[in-house]
């Protein structure tokens, strides 16, 4: 610490109050998620994590390839090569990471009490939390590109090694893309809403985990409630999404979750997050 | 200006705060007093519309706060200094607060300088001790050269040092023509800083007045009298209503009658005098007479 200046005056500010901006509530908004060590460790690994599951993958289908019947080799462009460019684990991790990302970008306020902070110096807290949503979309939304990126073009690279990779020219292909793409937000928008509700950190986490990915997991097609929930959480979205030539049903489920709006279902949830966010976190005491 | 008006807040059945009314002026420091629990916390919560009352009204400088879309210009608050992420450095939380209210970034700097703080700018605040939180808590409240400013217990955690700074600061902020407004639930630390006092206790006002008139309510002052005619003085006194107790050689403790008075039975009777001081009872001693009654943890206490 260096020695006090006692008796120094204070430099008064010489402009009366500026207009409020919108601006400068995302550009606050935009430097407190960079700011923090813990947030761009977190993005940076999450990249590296899921292009390394999804090149993994591929290269563990390219050592295969010498066991694959040739009907498999046949049939295994352009599905599988998608398929090979995000999988299922990969999506369980985004997930995680994101719906993680969302809750940490709002909850870290609550239970560190910084929420005080943050409302005493914005009192608009709808605007605030407003730049807050926009932020964390526009950054979760590059996590998205740059994973879904990177992760396609390298596993389509080690894929054409057997001749099996595909083109971004690939018919339906930028639907299966954007699906992987979007999950990010959808899930950190989902994770924000549980944050706004729930407000302790440990609780918040587990509950986004568990609405995410846990619940997807125990929900069976056996009953007809349970089969419509299934189909609208944003896994099994994602799921459907991604399936390049649509897997038949299986005619041995009473209740198979049939294909048709998961665009709704990701609209749904990420517009869930928002006003749930929106109303909730403006109202209440803090 | 602080205008608090007929304010109440509860939570389910427990009532924080109860029907306070009082106004906070510029121009000096007032002291807001209260044992643990009295609702000092919540009643500036209140006033920075961090929590809505359930009734009655708090306006800053004639506005409802949360009414400003930006705050830092109208209020600069230091509720609580661990409210804070520890993550970031101290330049970087600044420089957030900043960016949000359009405060240009070079305040940022000659704040962590005028706190103290310019070699732990860039450092993590979840390393920096209470007293380096605080001057951080400060910095934030001044960032935006505010007309009013509350402080939550702000001398938690300060070395004698800082406690100084911080005493002359407000000092400072006060005569700039400022609303300053200091809560402690110790009496000891508004001493030597407020000009005025708001007491509550349980939620209710006890007392909102110069610090002088609260002092002035402790019974038990006394005067010290030094003078070789002790004894002649002593029965002139007794005489006149005081009670006197004799404190060795030429010294009594006198009680009952102020100095002044004192003085002039002396000078009738042609006594000599060689000190004459008053004793004020401690406001220590005034605040816990007065708040005795609305503790409402009380160590020992067998409820």
């Amino acid at each position: 610490m260096t020695t006090l200046t006692p008796e120094a005056p204070l430099v008064p500010l010489a402009v009366d109050e500026p207009r409020a901006r919108f601006r400068d509530l995302l550009l606050g908004e935009w430097f407190k998620l960079w700011s923090l060590r813990s947030i761009r460790w977190g993005l940076v690994l999450g990249v590296v994590g899921l292009v390394f599951l999804n090149v993994n993958a591929a290269i563990a289908d390219v050592n295969d390839w010498a066991h694959f019947t040739p009907q498999q080799r046949a049939l295994f462009a352009p599905s599988s090569s998608l398929a090979n460019s995000f999988t299922n684990n990969a999506c369980i991790a985004t997930l995680l990471i994101a719906g993680s990302l969302g809750a940490v970008a709002l909850v870290s306020e609550y239970s560190t009490g910084q929420i005080r902070t943050t409302f005493a110096a914005v009192p608009a807290r709808r605007a605030l939390l407003s730049a807050k949503i926009i932020v964390l979309t526009v950054v979760t939304t590059g996590f998205g590109a740059l994973a879904t990126g990177a992760s396609f073009w390298l596993s389509q690279a080690v894929l054409s090694s057997k001749h099996a990779g595909i083109s971004i020219t690939e018919p339906g292909i930028w639907r299966g893309l954007l699906a992987s793409v979007l999950l990010p937000p959808v899930c950190a928008l989902t994770g924000l809403g549980i944050a706004a509700l729930v407000r302790h950190s440990v609780a918040t986490i587990v509950a986004t985990t568990t609405v995410l990915l846990l619940i997807p997991n125990f929900l069976s097609q056996d009953h007809h409630w349970s089969a419509c929930l299934f189909h609208a959480t944003p896994f099994r979205a994602w799921q459907v999404l991604h399936d390049l030539v649509g897997t038949p049903v299986n005619s041995h489920i009473p209740f198979p979750a049939r294909p048709g709006g998961e665009w709704w279902v990701y609209l749904g949830w990420g517009l869930g997050g928002v006003l749930v966010t929106l109303l909730v976190g403006s109202r209440r005491d803090v | 200006m602080i205008e608090v008006n007929e304010l109440i807040k509860r939570y389910g059945n427990m009532t924080a705060v109860n029907g306070l009314t009082f106004t906070v002026r510029p121009g000096c420091v007032t002291g807001f007093l209260g044992p643990n629990g009295a609702g000092k916390s919540t009643t500036l919560r209140m006033i920075i519309g961090l929590n809505e009352p359930t009734s009655g009204s708090v306006t800053v400088q004639g506005h409802r706060f949360r009414d400003h879309p930006r705050g830092l210009r109208h209020v600069g608050a230091l509720l609580d200094a661990s409210d804070i992420h520890g993550g970031r450095s101290a330049a970087a939380h600044l420089g957030v607060l900043a960016r949000t209210n359009a405060i240009p970034l070079r305040r940022v700097d000659e704040l962590l300088e005028e706190v103290g703080l310019t070699g732990a700018a860039r450092r993590r605040i979840g390393g920096y001790s209470l007293g380096m939180k605080q001057r951080l808590g400060i910095a934030a409240a001044l960032l935006g050269d505010p007309p009013v400013l509350l402080f939550d217990e702000p001398l938690n955690g300060l070395d004698p040092e800082g406690v100084r700074w911080v005493r002359g600061l407000f000092r400072r902020l006060a005569a700039e023509g400022r609303t300053v407004f200091v809560s402690s639930h110790l009496m000891s630390e508004m001493e030597h800083t407020a000009d005025r006092l708001v007491v509550i206790g349980r939620g209710e006002l006890i007392a909102d007045e110069p610090l002088s008139a609260f002092a002035a309510r402790g019974r038990g002052s006394s005067v010290a009298v030094r003078t070789p005619d002790a004894s002649v003085l002593a029965a002139v006194l007794t005489g006149a209503g005081a009670q006197v107790t004799p404190d060795g050689g030429e010294r009594l403790v006198v009680t009952g009658l102020d100095a002044d008075a004192i003085g002039d039975l002396a000078h009738q009777h042609g006594l000599r005098l060689r000190e004459l001081a008053t004793h004020a009872a401690s406001l220590e001693t005034a605040f816990m007479e007065l708040t005795a009654d609305s503790v409402e943890y009380l160590a020992g206490d067998s409820r």
